[in-house]
């Protein structure tokens, strides 16, 4: 039953309600690039399924809103922080991750 | 599918607690059984398997497991493997209690809502719910439970809130084991994105209804220690204070207990030969067995000490921040951040530190970390080092005022701690060679850890540590005591025996090979017995030093006496300054450690893994004595 409930639903995301607005007026960088402490929302994650698909499945999904906190002593990995919890990664993997930046 | 009883729960009924790492399984699995806990291991690798008795009231218990941490079923690392293993294939669990962190519900929701499609009866348990509400998260509970159509219970696990509405919600969905038909469903690659899109979708539109956020007063919190423990300067700082105060800890707390275990055996050993009459059986229980039980059981207060220390770095959070500091400087080798803690763990003892490898999700990185493990100095090589230092470099001064003993000391550490580095960089370039991993990492709310939980997961650690190492140092100090006790001569002195035995036999016959690293066959002789366990060489030594055994207290003294006047056959001192340091860097970069092996093996699963360390290092440590005794020669010392 959950299963027929979940494949009739079509992925179009609104975990930031104004996210659509946001994109039109603001730059896309990918995760590795955004200054910290700006906001960003999660376009797409690209790279090899294995890892874009874990790093989706811990959070880092399409419509996710993110930002960075700050980099470890030496640049690499970085600590960002989403809305619930914070995550570190390396600056690999932020590559991967496409963003649009939010207007300050 | 047998139909079971529904109506009397008993043991026989088992459920799995599942959850996303760091979602409050182990505080909700503690809750639910008290101290009516074991631990086990999975078959064939040594994932720690906690199993538990939870009585739901006073007719019904049921039996708990408690799973690995996982963030969803598509896993990447051992733990989470057999996690998925157990909810998936395993006809094992009869009911599954899913932890959702209450604070981090759209995260914790992905595992949740592919385990609850798995079909098995399921009860959701909302862990950490006074946090959420702290935080400001409304939580409309019964809409959530609508949603998932699974029951869900908000409890408090630390404060045993909500555990009796949780064994209400259990009973009522275990009338319905019968009922249950599990299903198998794999998502396929090429679909799995979209389902995963899906799933996310589905999920946050279902939490619109059900959540409610406002301010996060944890998250910020943590955001402001976070500001200083993880600052560029500070962190490492403060990282660096937290290592060396956990060893000064373990060092000086844990003598004195070693002490009076150690004095306690070798009482009990006395009394043994007092009492019985004299015979193999005698010698067999005091010298193989007492002596082999002692030999693990003196390292229990340093194992305890540090699994307590290590429980209270993983329950407050800061073990994720220090495998965040460490990720880039472990990443010039070719590990992650996560092999630090595991290394670090390596300086008291190796077998620990191969066990806590397991969070590292790539095999390859994971085995390059337990290859390089027991190159740190551990505390099983500080009795030898002390030997060593007092007996061949007794009262040295370097520059006047520095001890020699601390320098060299300081010297074995760096030494160990750079071949490590030199080694995994040429696994990781070699036969471990690997693309580069994926290393994305929860960091945890800071927590104040609950005494009941750090307590748990010490004392559950250090009995399989116990369980796991005395059978193989039991077995091994019989096989040993066997070598130098045999064949049995009846006069002569102690050390006279030990010459004729197997073992001296060995030692002479091994004599022209380690003669070039300054060696003679009663160091050979040590050295075949500390493959046991490095430490043992200084009681082999007492022995074929034949130094007395009537006063315990005075035999290390005497030991050293003994050695410090020992000659060579043309008259000149055995025990050079420089035949001490040859042997403490054999003792660095040899793998002597059976319990290491053991674990190794089990680890990895294959012997071809343990054979491979053992015998590296063996060459390493070959000829890193070499260099140290003909180098020094050649440069004039002795």
């Amino acid at each position: 039953m959950l299963l027929s409930l979940l494949l009739g639903v079509k992925a179009t995301f609104n975990f930031d309600p104004d996210a659509n607005n946001k994109m039109k007026k603001t730059n896309y960088s990918t995760l590795n690039a955004l200054p910290h402490g700006r906001w960003a929302t999660v376009l797409n994650v690209l790279g090899p399924g294995f890892i874009a698909l874990r790093l989706m499945e811990m959070g880092l999904v399409p419509g996710a809103i993110i930002s960075v906190v700050r980099s470890a002593p030496l640049g690499d990995p970085i600590q960002v922080k989403l809305r619930d919890y914070h995550l570190a990664l390396r600056r690999t993997e932020a590559e991967m991750i496409s963003v649009a930046v939010h207007p300050d | 599918m047998p139909a079971r009883q529904a109506q009397s729960l008993s043991t026989s009924i088992t459920i799995a607690i599942a959850g996303n790492p760091n979602a409050g399984k182990t505080s909700l699995f503690n809750a639910l059984t008290g101290l009516r806990q074991k631990i086990a291991n999975y078959p064939g690798v040594t994932v720690e398997k906690k199993r538990g008795v939870w009585f739901l009231d006073d007719q019904s218990a049921v039996t708990v497991v408690d799973l690995p941490g996982l963030y969803s079923l598509n896993a990447t690392s051992i733990d989470e493997q057999i996690a998925r293993d157990t909810l998936v294939q395993s006809s094992d669990p009869d009911l599954i209690i899913l932890a959702i962190d209450a604070t981090n519900l759209l995260r914790n929701l992905y595992l949740a809502t592919q385990v609850i499609e798995l079909g098995r009866p399921t009860v959701v348990a909302l862990t950490m719910f006074d946090l959420a509400l702290r935080d400001g998260l409304e939580i409309n509970v019964p809409l959530l439970s609508r949603e998932l159509g699974v029951p869900v219970v908000p409890v408090v696990a630390r404060r045993q809130i909500g555990i009796e509405a949780l064994a209400g919600a259990v009973k009522k969905a275990a009338e319905d084991i019968h009922a249950c038909v599990p299903r198998k469903r794999i998502d396929t690659p090429t679909t799995r994105k979209d389902q995963l899109l899906n799933r996310y979708q589905r999920i946050d539109s279902l939490l619109s209804g059900v959540l409610t956020r406002n301010k996060r007063e944890s998250l910020s919190r943590t955001e402001r220690i976070d500001a200083l423990l993880t600052h560029r300067l500070f962190g490492p700082i403060i990282l660096t204070a937290v290592v060396l105060f956990v060893f000064q800890i373990i060092f000086s707390w844990a003598n004195l207990p070693m002490n009076l275990i150690d004095g306690g055996f070798s009482a009990l050993s006395r009394f043994v030969r007092t009492t019985l009459p004299p015979g193999v059986f005698t010698d067999l229980l005091a010298d193989g067995v007492i002596a082999g039980v002692g030999g693990v059981l003196v390292f229990l207060p340093q194992i305890l000490l540090l699994f307590l220390f290590i429980a209270i770095l993983e329950e407050s959070g800061y073990m994720a921040r220090a495998a965040f500091l460490m990720d880039r400087l472990m990443r010039s080798v070719g590990l992650d951040g996560k092999a630090f803690l595991p290394l670090v763990m390596s300086f008291a003892c190796a077998v620990p530190a191969v066990m806590a490898t397991r969070t590292i999700e790539s095999t390859k990185d994971r085995i390059t970390t337990i290859m390089i493990a027991p190159f740190m100095s551990c505390s099983a090589r500080l009795p030898v080092y002390t030997l060593m230092i007092a007996s061949c470099f007794a009262n040295q001064k370097t520059f006047g005022f520095i001890s020699t003993g601390a320098l060299i000391i300081l010297m074995m550490y760096l030494l160990g701690i750079s071949t490590a580095v030199g080694v995994a960089w040429l696994l990781k370039h070699s036969i471990l060679k690997a693309p580069s991993t994926l290393f994305v990492m929860e960091l945890p709310v800071y927590r104040i850890p609950s005494v009941s939980n750090v307590f748990h997961t010490m004392l559950s650690r250090a009995g399989l540590f116990v369980k796991r190492a005395s059978t193989v140092i039991l077995a091994a100090s019989i096989v040993l005591w066997a070598l130098a006790a045999f064949p049995r001569t009846t006069e002569g002195s102690r050390s006279y025996k030990v010459a004729n035995s197997y073992a001296g036999r060995a030692g002479r016959l091994l004599e022209p090979i380690i003669a070039p690293l300054g060696f003679d066959w009663r160091i050979g002789i040590g050295l075949i017995s500390s493959f046991a366990a490095r430490e043992t060489i200084v009681s082999t030594l007492g022995v074929v030093y034949n130094v007395g055994e009537e006063d315990e207290s005075q035999r290390s003294g005497s030991l050293v006496k003994a050695i410090m006047s020992a000659k060579r056959s043309d008259g000149s001192p055995m025990w050079t300054p420089l035949v001490g340091l040859s042997l403490m860097v054999f003792f660095v970069l040899a793998c002597q450690c059976m319990s290491t092996l053991a674990v190794v093996r089990r680890e990895t699963n294959s012997w071809r893994w343990p054979l491979f360390m053992v015998s590296y290092m063996l060459v390493l440590a070959y000829l890193g004595s070499l260099i140290t005794f003909q180098g020094g020669r050649l440069l004039g010392f002795s």
